[in-house]
């Protein structure tokens, strides 16, 4: 065994430890960055060795809910998964997540049932692909987030071409969202095998109004895409008029979906060659109706059974930060993550089908993982929820710059601006009546920060995760 | 004076919004509608041709590489000639980011390849290579005796010709090439700028001297633009100075 991976290993898991002890937030990133800087080969050496093979996840929306209900998959499928589950989903996470299950000499525990299910940030994907040749990758969809970041959205579509060119001596099962022309793309020459995945339900069709798309024309001639249905963003039924190209058939669909308990489930059948299943799924909107349908087609890749499936979906409960619930005094607090305008809409979508008032914290951070550039919120459709609420908070770094778009959205002029997000968070509390109902819709630090203040004061104990 | 309307085209509404740019005509719309101004709104797509006298103020705003390539010809081809005529005649035209570089002579990209522009601004933009660090972060600029503050994110770098004046002079970020200070074109009454964020919301004296210069054109120079609550407005802006570039 190399000394070197060892050191690396023992180094990776001792960071982790003390990093977690003295209470500072990410002590996998530290792991994983002071593993790879004593072995910058041991993800290479320690992912192969995974006996079911890996899985990568990528995407702008969805990756982490996506690989945590395939983790719950295979699970109830008797696989032992190893999932990179705090939401570590650069190098430095993977390496971390890795070492903590790895022996001292180098040998990943258990190795021979381990199915290794990797969330990985949409730039680091052609890096990723170099060291752990998976044999499975999962696209959910590619929306505009963090530019400042990424240069722009046609950046990330080259890198994951670029990637897809590195595994071309063993090319892998691509699992392609086929209602995002983006995704889709990637299937048209593809040597390897593809498994498409799409929603063939009409009366799902979001409005056609909304103000975030981030792909119009078509990636093989330049003409304008149409729709005969647009599920949100540039989601739907698309074809190119100019050069025909289009939608492809997805082998595996989503059908009769319906939502359900005033909008807190969701119940579908999801069709696929192999399996037919009816599945109710106990989280809303229909961005996690896609999230468990790439989820199940990735199962179906991977040769899953349906049962496992079905009894994971029906099971799951939210990952971290994405739709929470905290009960404070009395006070029922929701955190729903929205980073960026596609996600966000969605979000407000489905806060805007449930029945009831709300009081609202929308929380604005502009720190690298939020993306610096702020402009997204003028693309966001905040006026959904305007009619539905009492009571509306501006918070974050970024505070004045969302009370402003809020008045834009017509909350007033005088929404209450606290940058601070602990003390944001005080205030909504102690306006909020007894036995009231807050939203909390954070930015992706700002999920952080919101999220460890309300765990401690719920008294629930608190996880940490790096930068996406 | 009761009957005021600004009459606004919105280029490629669909095409060129990457960077929250509906936010400036939402802007427009709210400061007209909060004075008892009226607003039309017109979008153009792909396609359509424009009128050179029907519009007061003409947006456009910024797109992806990929799809500023087809808005450039679609641009030659429908457009750029009315354009040119309508900014002769005074009309007030806000080219932001994309659109301000496909209003100038020519783009050349990072591959060395010249996109033709709409020349209405005597400038140039030259991308320089695919190893070159995009100008990407909040930005400051001087203009008019106060401050504009957003967001600049582009490859390109811009070059004044003779026949244009800058907009703007930088105190914080890159600007039109992170070299020469300046920020911006101005040729009459046609302003290019990288500055979104959005752009007009959170600077509202700029937003008035643009619906002002409109709207003075049109019904003469006696049209005053009554105060409106800007608190929100002031607040986002005052902050918006103080971040880091």
């Amino acid at each position: 065994m190399n000394p070197r991976t060892t050191l690396a290993i023992i180094a990776g898991k001792a960071a982790g430890a003390a990093s977690r002890r003295l209470g500072r937030g990410g002590g996998t990133a530290i792991a994983g960055v002071v593993a790879l800087r004593i072995d910058p080969a041991l993800v290479r050496r320690l992912a192969p060795q995974a006996g079911r093979g890996v899985v990568a996840i990528t995407g702008t929306n969805g990756k982490t809910t996506t690989s945590l209900m395939l983790s719950h998959i295979a699970d109830d499928a008797g696989a032992r998964p190893l999932h990179n589950r705090s939401g570590s989903n650069m190098m430095r996470g993977i390496a971390a997540t890795l070492a903590a299950e790895a022996s001292v000499a180098g040998a990943l525990e258990d190795a021979r049932e381990r199915l290794l299910i990797l969330e990985i940030d949409e730039a680091t994907l052609p890096e990723m692909a170099r060291e752990t040749k998976p044999s499975v990758v999962v696209f959910t969809n590619l929306f505009r987030d963090q530019l400042d970041r990424y240069g722009e959205v046609d950046t990330v579509a080259r890198a994951w071409e670029r990637a897809l060119g590195e595994l071309q001596a063993a090319p892998p099962t691509i699992v392609l969202n086929a209602d995002d022309p983006a995704v889709a793309h990637l299937g048209r020459e593809y040597a390897g095998r593809v498994v498409y995945y799409g929603i063939d339900d009409p009366g799902a069709a979001g409005d056609a109004t909304e103000h975030a798309s981030d792909y119009r024309t078509c990636l093989v001639c330049g003409g304008e895409l149409t729709y005969t249905v647009t599920f949100y963003g540039h989601l739907g039924h698309w074809r190119c008029p100019s050069c025909g190209s289009h939608r492809p058939h997805p082998d595996v669909r989503a059908v009769e979906i319906e939502s359900r308990g005033g909008g807190d489930t969701v119940a579908m059948r999801i069709d696929a060659p192999s399996l037919s299943l009816e599945v109710v799924l106990p989280m809303a909107g229909l961005y996690n109706t896609y999230n468990a349908l790439s989820a199940a087609a990735a199962a179906v890749a991977l040769g899953l059974p349906g049962a496992a499936v079905e009894s994971a979906l029906e099971g799951f409960s939210a990952a971290f930060g994405r739709q929470e619930r905290f009960a404070i005094d009395g006070r029922d607090v929701h955190v729903l993550l929205g980073k960026n305008p596609a996600g966000l809409n969605q979000v407000l979508r489905t806060l805007a089908a449930q029945a009831g008032r709300k009081r609202l914290v929308f929380i604005l951070n502009d720190g690298l993982a939020d993306g610096r550039d702020i402009s997204w919120i003028w693309d966001t459709d905040y006026e959904l929820l305007q009619p539905q609420t009492d009571w509306p908070l501006a918070a974050g770094v970024r505070a004045e710059d969302m009370a402003l778009r809020m008045k834009y959205a017509g909350y007033g002029d005088d929404v209450p601006v606290v940058r601070d997000v602990p003390a944001a968070l005080r205030l909504a509390l102690d306006e909020a009546p007894a036995g009231g109902t807050l939203f909390v819709i954070p930015t992706y630090t700002a999920m952080l920060e919101a999220r460890e203040w309300l765990a401690k004061r719920a008294g629930q104990a608190h996880f940490w995760e790096e930068g996406a | 004076m009761s009957e005021l309307a600004l009459r606004v085209a919105h280029l490629y509404p669909r095409l060129m919004n990457v960077y929250g740019d509906r936010g400036n005509i939402m802007c427009l719309r709210h400061r007209c509608e909060a004075r008892g101004i009226g607003f039309e709104l017109a979008e153009l797509g792909p396609g359509d041709t424009l009128d050179p006298t029907a519009h007061d103020l003409i947006f456009a705003g910024g797109a992806q590489d990929r799809e500023q390539r087809n808005v450039a010809d679609d641009l030659l081809a429908t457009k750029a000639g009315a354009l040119r005529d309508a900014v002769e005649a005074g009309v007030v035209v806000l080219a932001v980011c994309g659109a301000y570089q496909l209003f100038g002579k020519f783009y050349r990209d990072s591959t060395g390849v010249e996109l033709p522009g709409a020349r209405i601004f005597d400038v140039h933009t030259e991308h320089p290579g695919p190893s070159a660090k995009r100008l990407i972060g909040n930005i400051v600029v001087e203009w008019g005796g106060t401050t504009i503050v957003g967001f600049e994110n582009h490859g390109g770098r811009t070059y004044l010709g003779s026949g244009t004046q800058p907009l703007a002079r930088v105190r914080s970020g890159h600007g039109n090439n992170g070299a020469d200070g300046y920020e911006g074109a101005v040729y009459r009454n046609a302003h290019g700028t990288y500055v979104h964020g959005s752009l007009l919301p959170k600077n509202p004296a700029f937003a008035d001297h643009l619906i002002g210069l409109a709207l003075r054109r049109r019904y003469g120079p006696d049209v005053v633009l009554a105060t409106i609550d800007d608190r929100a407005e002031e607040r986002a802006h005052a902050a918006a100075l103080k971040l880091k570039p």
